[in-house]
């Protein structure tokens, strides 16, 4: 734990982060590009918005980390992009738009075919995520076979090849192995492979390690990163864990209720956060460097989805709130180099003071 | 996976002796075979002669040594009102029974299963909605009434279908009937085999509906569905080999009670299976033949219970211990 949070504040001092290829709108066209993505769960009580109004891009190569508080809508964003919102859940406007097209609408059938061919995604859970009753092989073999024209034995030895890519020792004796007979951080490796063995272009990553002991999390970020590097991955990086994004991220999204608060490169975001939440959230990770014996905490709780605070959403546990801000919405302003924060009155410190 | 299985066997066995020992204390306890046996004119040297031919003078341990050996080869003793070995008068009446038994649970799994899945995978759709209301009916109406309702519509008011009895059947073998081969025995099956088997039916419908609704909601459902599988095979492949260990626990056990039940069916529809033999036996007080029967039935659930208990083995691999031995 002490080495993951040295490795945290290291990291941010060094200012290491990967720069993405493009910052947003550049002359790279983004994998992924949401705009105004809203998402609404219409309810007894009135029409639910989990996700109000987010636009960020994802370019190859770059690993976007989505971070917030649960039920801060970063899960459903995910879900949205890769259609598989619970019903009565769904897209009320804004565009999900992959290599530049529009998918937000398409039919069913076609939003089939893009999942694990275009899309991939990985859940939290690995011990829950694999079928227990049919060999990975098999289930590996069946997504291949779906999505691209190979026999099955071409099927298999790609199956075969996907295992060995993300690390599994012994992979070929590994095939008709059933999931129950892999450990947890074994499970997780072999659920990436899943969702990457049709060779998607964008990886949805919610939360995937979670549920992982912290030894085996680094193993798997690192695995992650190495897959979005070689295979030029746009990848979604879920995760309530600042420990994670400061490891894998390039660039950094902060959720709050629902909408974006504030994004930008992961050392820009961290270092130096504009958006008093976020400024709140790095107050409250335990740094080793800081040595202090109490962490910081943001008073009040994320307001519940029906009891929505006019204005920003932030304003009632917001030590800068003011006026201004239980009035409007505070729409998403450029701070610096593709750092937007969505603040009437953003931060204004010093890079080194929040780092301490 | 060989122990376990020779485990289930040896359990599968204590229980059959404890059934016996069950079955064969009725010889002691329920009432008197002889007065019915003997008519009004017997005098005391009729009724001893009987009594020592029949073995009841034997002591207690000897008497049951001699019936589990007996049971043991199939000779169940003499049926006391027909005076014919137990054992001949059971394998006339189990062709009918097990035919009749054999259609109804295949009736009943083929719809609950079929019904269970359809309701669970459109669970707001009309059709789901209609099967789960009629479906009510089956659970909730006694097999006799739902026997005489359906005889009521179609062979009372509709004359489609026999009301009673096998029709015609063919002899197949040495012992074999089977009403299987001929237009009228087929006819005289469906009546009592719905009748039979509506309510395994409703049960086995709704235990898959609701296994099918929870296995939906588990994660490696929605991961399926994440890597772009159709959902053909997240129904079928996926979700209903998971619902699939429970279903088979409580399918097994009813194909066990179809047997038995079919005492009831077999009554409305004079159908001439072991059932209707076994309530004249009651009314006779012909013992021997009420013990093979209860022998019988107790066979027949242990023996699908065992089947079951090696079916999950075949269907889940996590309870296969020598698996786990492997990967490692």
């Amino acid at each position: 734990m002490a080495d993951r949070v040295q490795g945290i504040s290291s990291r941010l001092r060094e200012g290491t982060a990967h720069k993405p290829a493009a910052p947003d709108g550049g002359t790279d066209k983004p994998v992924l590009s949401l705009r105004d993505l809203v998402v609404e769960i219409p309810t007894r009580y009135g029409v639910l918005r989990p996700v109000d109004g987010v636009s960020y891009d994802i370019s190859a190569g770059e690993i976007l980390g989505v971070v917030g508080e649960s039920g801060a809508g970063k899960s459903m964003a995910g879900n949205a992009v890769i259609g598989l919102l619970d019903p009565p859940a769904r897209i009320a406007s804004g565009q999900v738009r992959l290599n530049g097209e529009s998918i937000e609408s398409l039919p069913r059938s076609e939003m089939r075919r893009l999942r694990g061919k275009q899309i991939g995604m990985v859940f939290q859970d690995p011990l829950t995520s694999l079928n227990p009753l049919l060999p990975i092989g098999e289930q590996l073999a069946e997504t291949i076979q779906e999505h691209l024209p190979v026999t099955r034995r071409e099927a298999r030895a790609r199956a075969l090849a996907g295992l060995e890519e993300v690390g599994i020792p012994g992979a070929a004796d590994r095939l008709d192995s059933y999931p129950h007979e892999f450990s947890g951080g074994m499970r997780q490796r072999v659920v990436i492979a899943l969702a990457l063995c049709a060779e998607p272009c964008m990886l949805i990553a919610d939360e995937p390690t979670t549920a992982l002991d912290v030894s085996v999390q680094a193993q798997i970020i690192a695995l992650l990163k190495r897959l979005c590097r070689e295979r030029g991955m746009a990848v979604m990086l879920v995760t309530h864990d600042m420990g994670v994004i400061a490891e894998a991220a390039d660039r950094v999204a902060v959720m709050y209720a629902g909408r974006l608060a504030e994004i930008g490169p992961v050392a820009d975001v961290l270092t130096a956060p504009r958006h008093p939440y976020t400024y709140g959230l790095m107050g409250s990770t335990p740094l080793a460097a800081r040595g202090q014996r109490r962490l910081n905490q943001i008073p009040g709780a994320m307001p519940r989805l029906g009891h929505m605070p006019e204005g920003c959403a932030f304003h009632p546990r917001c030590p800068k709130a003011a006026p201004a801000c239980s009035q409007s919405v505070p729409q998403p302003v450029v701070m610096g180099d593709g750092h937007l924060a969505a603040c009437h009155f953003p931060m204004t410190v010093e890079p080194q003071e929040a780092a301490q | 996976m060989l122990a376990y299985i020779i485990r289930r066997v040896f359990q599968s066995l204590l229980v059959l002796l404890i059934v016996g020992l069950i079955a064969f204390s009725m010889f002691r306890f329920v009432g008197d075979p002889i007065d019915n046996m003997l008519g009004q004119e017997r005098t005391m040297e009729d009724i001893d002669r009987l009594r020592d031919q029949l073995g009841l003078n034997d002591p207690f341990v000897v008497q049951y040594w001699n019936f589990l050996t007996g049971a043991m080869q199939g000779d169940f003793g003499m049926s006391y009102r027909q005076g014919r070995p137990v054992a001949e008068i059971l394998l006339e009446r189990a062709p009918a029974t097990l035919e009749l038994a054999g259609v109804s649970a295949l009736f009943a799994i083929v719809f609950g299963i079929g019904f269970g899945v359809l309701t669970a995978i459109r669970r707001d759709g009309v059709l789901a909605n209609v099967v789960m209301t009629v479906s009510l009916i089956g659970v909730s109406l006694p097999t006799f009434l739902i026997g005489i309702l359906l005889i009521y519509i179609f062979s009372v008011e509709l004359g489609w279908l026999p009301s009673f009895g096998r029709g015609e059947v063919v002899r197949v073998g040495s012992w074999w009937t089977t009403g299987f081969l001929t237009e009228s025995g087929l006819k005289a099956l469906i009546l009592p085999s719905i009748t039979l088997g509506l309510y395994q039916m409703t049960l086995i419908m709704r235990l898959v509906r609701s296994e099918m609704l929870e296995v939906l909601r588990q994660d490696y459902i929605r991961f399926a569905r994440a890597r772009g599988l159709r959902e053909r095979s997240v129904n079928f492949r996926h979700a209903l080999k998971n619902t699939m260990v429970p279903v088979i626990t409580v399918t097994g056990l009813q194909l066990g009670s179809i047997i038995a039940f079919a005492i009831i069916t077999e009554t409305v529809f004079q159908w001439p299976g072991v059932g209707l033999l076994f309530i004249n036996a009651i009314q006779f007080v012909d013992i021997p033949v009420m013990a093979a029967y209860l022998m019988l039935i107790s066979v027949m659930f242990v023996g699908i219970n065992l089947i079951v208990d090696l079916l999950y083995v075949a269907i889940d691999p996590r309870l296969r211990a020598d698996t786990t031995a492997r990967a490692k």
